[in-house]
């Protein structure tokens, strides 16, 4: 068994496909129409054929209720791993990315927490 | 003045301003993750919400609500009525 899909639920998936691609710098994979929304998935550039991030629409309304919980808790609600934490907070600041934790070392791990500005705290992770 | 004391008793909190003292201005995430990795506590997050609470009623913990975020900011001031009624000496070689 492997994760080959997961997901973040968004308000809006034009923007959210914006925003993961253009600032994140996902690429997308799949788009597929299904009704009013999409199959609309990303992946890493560094890693093309591993997990996809699909971007699912937040529609539901159980969804927006728990979203804003955890936000208001500042719990992330999925975690990317990158190389250095520090240097991308600093990439996405400039870009104007707002974080409510900046880079903070625990031990071996650095983390930092952003909002994806699609109703998601997102963690970066660095060992 | 008893509140404060009484606030200040609990070492969780104690943990809780020192931490806010290190950076101001914390998401109740980032306070329960650097209580769990600093000092080793596994109080659950309600826990911590409510420690933060008895923080916040005596005035050493002031909330703000900034969009969809709520971040936790220290405030020494009631302190001062502790250092007022028992003035610090603070000239050096006379402690004891």
């Amino acid at each position: 068994m492997k994760v080959y899909i997961t997901s973040v639920f968004v308000d809006d998936q034009a923007k959210a496909l914006r925003f993961y691609t253009e600032v994140l710098g996902f690429e997308k994979k799949a788009d597929v129409p299904l009704g009013e929304a999409r199959w609309l998935t990303v992946t890493s550039p560094q890693q093309p054929e591993g997990p996809e991030l699909l971007l699912e629409p937040d529609s539901h309304p159980a969804v927006r209720p728990f979203k804003d919980a955890l936000v208001a808790d500042g719990i992330p609600f999925a975690s990317f791993a990158v190389d250095d934490v520090e240097a991308e907070f600093r990439r996405l600041t400039e870009l104007g990315v707002r974080f409510t934790q900046e880079p903070l070392r625990m031990g071996p791990v650095t983390t930092a927490v952003f909002d994806d500005t699609c109703g998601n705290l997102i963690q970066l992770a660095a060992q | 003045m008893a509140d404060v004391f009484k606030a200040l008793a609990d070492p969780t909190r104690r943990h809780i301003l020192d931490e806010l003292r290190e950076r101001d201005g914390q998401t109740l995430f980032e306070l329960c993750a650097r209580l769990t990795s600093k000092y080793g506590l596994d109080s659950s997050r309600q826990a911590i919400s409510q420690h933060l609470g008895i923080l916040e009623e005596v005035g050493l913990v002031v909330t703000r609500r900034e969009g969809r975020y709520k971040f936790h900011w220290l405030d020494t001031s009631p302190l001062r009525a502790i250092t007022g009624r028992w003035p610090v000496n603070d000239n050096e070689g006379n402690e004891r």
